[in-house]
């Protein structure tokens, strides 16, 4: 009861958020909805039990992903009005386009497979482990993908790496090894020299 | 099994990875100095990897780590070519990249990267290897794109390709969730197996497959979904568009056998239908176009659209004999392929490159022999006896008439006749018309002979068919 | 004292006014509702006196007195009512927004870093069986959360139309980004360590003298965590978001009274909260140093609040200490230090758990 009441709060969140995201004017606005978005899908997940998929949809996308997404944004400059210029030419076609796919789509959704028997989540044990059983199954079944999952982070470092990655031509700041291993005597010489006497 | 035993199969790809990222890490401590030294070991690398795909052969269908790897004849097979494949095309760019100043460890690495996703997709043995490894490889290919960063045609043709591709992936991923959800199971056997069972109401199923193909149509460039490819064979320097050209079409076919043939065999009626559209399309669309360009990187990628088209008549036909043909068609493709960019890279210099149709004029004149090179090129891709891109046609379009459709063997015969008509006005340019300028091809004796021998094997290959054809066939299980 | 509350103020509270079927889960709620009082009551007061330890800790080490007058009824008291006193001031001054700044998110900013920053004391185990939720994923719970405080600072930055608070925001969204990594990192090799992701059970697996605790194991896990703690929550000497010298008080340039004020409990609120969770997850927590002795050996709160303080007193120490980085040099230590040192020592732990080396994991 409490469940279904959370779960439809945080889905109507959502779907209200996930259509802010493309109707909002201004692009900062747009990227903070979005954030919301992933909050919500965040709370439905832990509905689900599913704790650890939550807290790390957050970690990661909401810590560290949309961070840098924002930096971006708000460091653009975007004139509204140059990008709805083309708008209303495409406009029909986009909508025709839009308007056959959507219509497909309902009449196979709506055809009554997926109407079959209502699924209830699992309800598990209290110590049940949500974390524990992902970590078995990505280790053990699914250590294949996982893997390759890793070698496409590699290529995404690389990738990025090799695109951005320009060394500054008048970069002057000082290698910090170099500047760490300055002794006291590279710098000041210590001269002992006689008094000069009075005349 | 345990898991040693199981990642015995498995020693290839780890071969791979691991030598990716040793050359990785050595590029960048040794620096650019080196760079010969990354291209070196890359060569080296392939060449165990293909080795250790022949040790591993178990010479019979074997599915290891939960499902998610199959190794089996076909796999064996595409695995070994796309290495071997893969061996000339780096030969050719690490030329085309010391003449044009892109001198860059990436280049390799990256395509190192690409070729282990493409194995990984040669011996995907759930819907979910398939995915990944596709994004290993268009991650790679994205990247090597962009390359050169100070282009901006190279800029503009990656982000199409970037945007579209992730499109095309959203849409893959979509279908087969589709999939999942109706079937319960990722796994392709299990996948056919579900299907098989299921009667009563296929059409959530066909509602995936519908996205899945839009994902296999966009990787192969087939038309409606080929915008791309023109554009991003132009943009890319052309070592890479080499690379792109040649290479991860035999692993787009092995996505296509995949996912079609081994998941989803029991939809072969309902695939059937898309393909052919697709095909035709394909077929119309790359061989005209082809026609009105100007520039030979254009225009190789229309005439890829065309090579599309006709290799779908292959899968189109439904059984194995005809996955044998577009086995044998995809290739002959990416060996015809490979030596056309060859020729462009060997014409271009310093700062300036041979992307123009122009610029093969008179080509007899400046050298006889590599005039005679593109001609033979340029009559196998047209698809003119005794040359093997004739016999990858006569197989596809025999098949598809055995499967019975005799129409879209005409369709695919009419518009390999126009097709010939822009390869055979490159041969009129070479032999009838005055050159611009009579420089001698300056180019290292290396590259001529891979060349040569590129060109060659197409002739000689092309006199006795049934020895590439027995590979295929073998592979198959025929 | 729970139970009394329960028994005395909210069982007749929730006879009176709520329905007989909805008694259970308003009882629940209620009393998660004192304990989650009395937790923010118990930080906001550390606030307070943190403020005024550091200006009177700093002011000693530079040889002055810092604030020393302000008291109750006439008596100076060392200055003890600094704290209310500036409360006070920052509620009764007006609140200005900046022509052309955005209002809703300008408002909105001082909550969102604030709100994380208090979030994350849910899970913080005080002593055995004291917490507020005992989570299975409270390691997670209190990454995710620290990582949330950024927003407050960015949108801070954007929302106030101006270039030094933009400019603050930029090298805070930056820096975060780069310590979080590491700290996440330093986070993963406790987890290996503990094998948990609960915080109670993490204490628990430090069981032991002084030397079973992580800190040995982990030294260099501990040295990056604390580091990238100081960096988190913008101290000096890597306060370049701030950075009062340069772009005057980056994001809290244009924030005045009790918006400024609420920056200010929040960076408050972190320190506590990185200082507590570095006792919990280096030092045993409430656990006690002195094994074995009786009375001093038994685990306590005040084990926790102690060490707590003790690291709490290191950032004061700190920021007395050191000048403050140049911003490529922070960049350099985040990307280029700490995260290749934290990788190679989650292999390292990951050696030491599987060979089960003693005393600390067998």
């Amino acid at each position: 009861m409490i469940e279904q009441t959370l779960f439809y709060i945080a889905a109507a969140v959502l779907v209200f958020a996930a259509s802010a995201v493309i109707t909002v004017r201004n692009p900062v606005v747009a990227a903070l909805t979005l954030v919301l978005c992933f909050f919500c899908n965040a709370a439905i997940w832990l509905l689900l039990e599913a704790e650890f998929l939550a807290i790390v949809l957050v970690l990661v996308y909401v810590g560290a992903v949309m961070v840098l997404f924002l930096f971006v944004v708000m460091m653009l400059d975007i004139n509204i009005a140059e990008l709805r210029k083309g708008f209303s030419g495409f406009l029909p076609i986009g909508v025709t386009v839009a308007l056959i796919m959507v219509i497909s789509m309902v009449l196979v959704l709506a055809s009554g497979y997926f109407a079959g028997p209502e699924y209830v989540p699992l309800k598990h044990a209290a110590e049940y482990s949500n974390t524990r059983e992902l970590g078995l199954l990505l280790y053990s079944e699914y250590l294949y993908p996982f893997e390759i999952a890793g070698a496409i982070l590699l290529v995404a470092i690389v990738a990025a790496i090799a695109l951005t990655h320009r060394r500054a031509k008048n970069n002057k700041s000082p290698a910090p090894g170099t500047q760490v291993a300055v002794k006291r005597e590279d710098r000041i010489r210590l001269v002992k020299m006689k008094t000069e006497q009075q005349s | 099994m345990a898991l040693s035993a199981e990642l015995y199969y498995l020693i290839p790809e780890i071969i791979l990875l691991s030598g990716a990222c040793l050359v990785l890490v050595l590029d960048a401590v040794l620096g650019k100095e080196q760079w010969s030294f990354t291209y070196t070991l890359t060569q080296l690398l392939l060449l165990a990897t293909a080795g250790a795909i022949l040790f591993v052969d178990p010479g019979q269908a074997v599915t290891v780590l939960g499902g998610n790897f199959i190794l089996d004849p076909l796999g064996v097979l595409l695995k070994v070519s796309i290495c071997l494949v893969a061996l000339p095309v780096f030969f050719y760019g690490h030329d085309y990249n010391l003449e044009h100043g892109l001198h860059k460890g990436e280049y390799y690495i990256l395509g190192l990267f690409a070729i282990l996703g493409m194995l990984v997709m040669a011996s995907a043995g759930t819907l979910l290897t398939v995915y990944l490894g596709l994004e290993l490889l268009s991650l790679s290919l994205y990247a090597m794109v962009a390359m050169n960063r100070d282009s901006r045609m190279a800029s503009e043709a990656a982000m199409k390709y970037f945007v579209l591709g992730a499109l095309a992936s959203g849409m893959l991923l979509y279908g087969i969730s589709m999939l999942y959800g109706a079937t319960g199971t990722l796994q392709l056997a299990g996948l056919a197996n579900a299907i098989a069972g299921q009667t009563d109401n296929t059409l959530i199923l066909t509602f995936g497959l519908i996205f899945v193909i839009v994902g296999i149509a966009f990787k192969l460039g087939a038309v409606p979904f080929h915008m791309w490819v023109p554009d991003v064979y132009e943009g890319a320097p052309t070592s890479v568009t080499l690379f792109i050209s040649s290479v991860p079409k035999i692993a787009a076919f092995a996505m296509a056998m995949r996912v079609l043939v081994d998941g989803m065999q029991p939809l072969a009626g309902d695939w059937q239908g898309m393909l052919i559209i697709l095909s035709v399309l394909s077929m119309i669309a790359g061989n005209v176009i082809a026609i009105a360009q100007t520039n030979i990187k254009r225009m190789f990628a229309y005439s890829t659209i065309s090579h599309v088209g006709f290799l779908l008549l292959g899968i189109i036909a439904a059984r194995p004999a005809g996955y044998a043909a577009a086995m044998f068609y995809v290739l002959v493709y990416s060996l015809m392929s490979m030596g056309g960019f060859a020729m462009v890279i060997l014409l271009g210099r310093k700062g300036k490159e041979a992307d123009l149709l122009e610029d093969f004029k008179g080509l007899s004149e400046r050298s006889p022999w590599f005039a005679f090179v593109m001609l033979i090129l340029m009559f196998s891709m047209a698809g003119v006896p005794p040359f093997l891109g004739f016999w990858a046609k006569w197989f596809v379009i025999m098949e598809v008439i055995r499967a019975g459709f005799p129409m879209l063997a005409g369709i695919a015969v009419f518009f390999s006749v126009i097709g010939a008509y822009y390869y055979i006005r490159i041969i009129k340019l070479m032999y009838f018309d005055k050159p611009l300028e009579m420089k001698a091809i300056k180019s290292s004796r290396q590259m001529r002979t891979v060349l040569s021998l590129n060109a060659l094997s197409l002739l000689i290959l092309g006199l006795w068919p049934p020895l590439l054809m027995a590979l295929c066939l073998k592979a198959i299980g025929l | 004292m729970f139970e009394f509350i329960r028994q005395q103020l909210w069982t007749p509270l929730i006879n009176f006014m709520v329905p007989e079927a909805y008694q259970g889960y308003a009882l629940l709620t209620l009393d998660a509702l004192t304990k989650v009082i009395v937790v923010l009551v118990c930080v906001l007061t550390a606030f307070a006196y943190t403020t005024y330890a550091e200006r009177r800790i700093i002011g000693l080490i530079q040889l002055r007195l810092g604030p020393n007058r302000v008291g109750f009824f006439g008596f100076h008291t060392f200055g003890l009512a600094q704290p209310l006193a500036d409360g006070v001031k920052a509620i009764f001054k007006e609140i200005i927004i900046p022509t052309g700044a955005n209002k809703t998110l300008f408002i909105i900013a001082p909550v969102l870093s604030l709100g994380p920053a208090l979030a994350a004391w849910a899970v913080i185990p005080f002593s055995e069986g004291m917490v507020l939720a005992d989570i299975n994923a409270g390691l997670l719970y209190v990454i995710a959360l620290t990582s949330l405080a950024v927003y407050g600072i960015i949108i801070a930055g954007w929302a106030s139309n101006s270039k030094y608070a933009f400019l603050g925001a930029m090298r805070s969204a930056a820096q975060i980004v780069a310590y979080e990594i590491a700290m996440g990192f330093a986070l993963v090799g406790v987890l290996v360590a503990s094998g948990s992701l609960n915080l109670g059970d993490i204490v628990r697996a430090q069981s032991g003298s002084v030397l079973n605790w992580f800190w040995l194991p982990l030294l260099p896990l501990f040295l990056v965590y604390y580091i990238s703690g100081v960096a988190e929550t913008n101290r000096a000497p890597f306060d370049v978001v701030e950075g009062e010298t340069e772009i005057v008080a980056g994001y809290q340039v244009e924030y005045s009274g009790m918006h400024f004020a609420i920056f200010f409990m929040a960076e408050y609120a972190n320190m506590i909260l990185v200082s507590t969770l570095t006792a919990i997850m280096f030092w045993g927590g409430w656990l006690s140093p002195f094994q074995g002795v009786p009375v001093l050996g038994e685990p306590h709160i005040l084990w926790l609040l102690a060490k707590a303080a003790f690291f709490l007193y290191l950032f004061l120490w700190i920021r007395a200490t050191f000048p403050r980085y140049r911003y490529d040099q922070i960049m350099r230590l985040g990307w280029k230090v700490f995260i290749p040192i934290t990788i190679v020592w989650i292999v390292v732990v990951a050696g030491l758990v599987v060979s089960h080396i003693p005393p600390w994991f067998n």
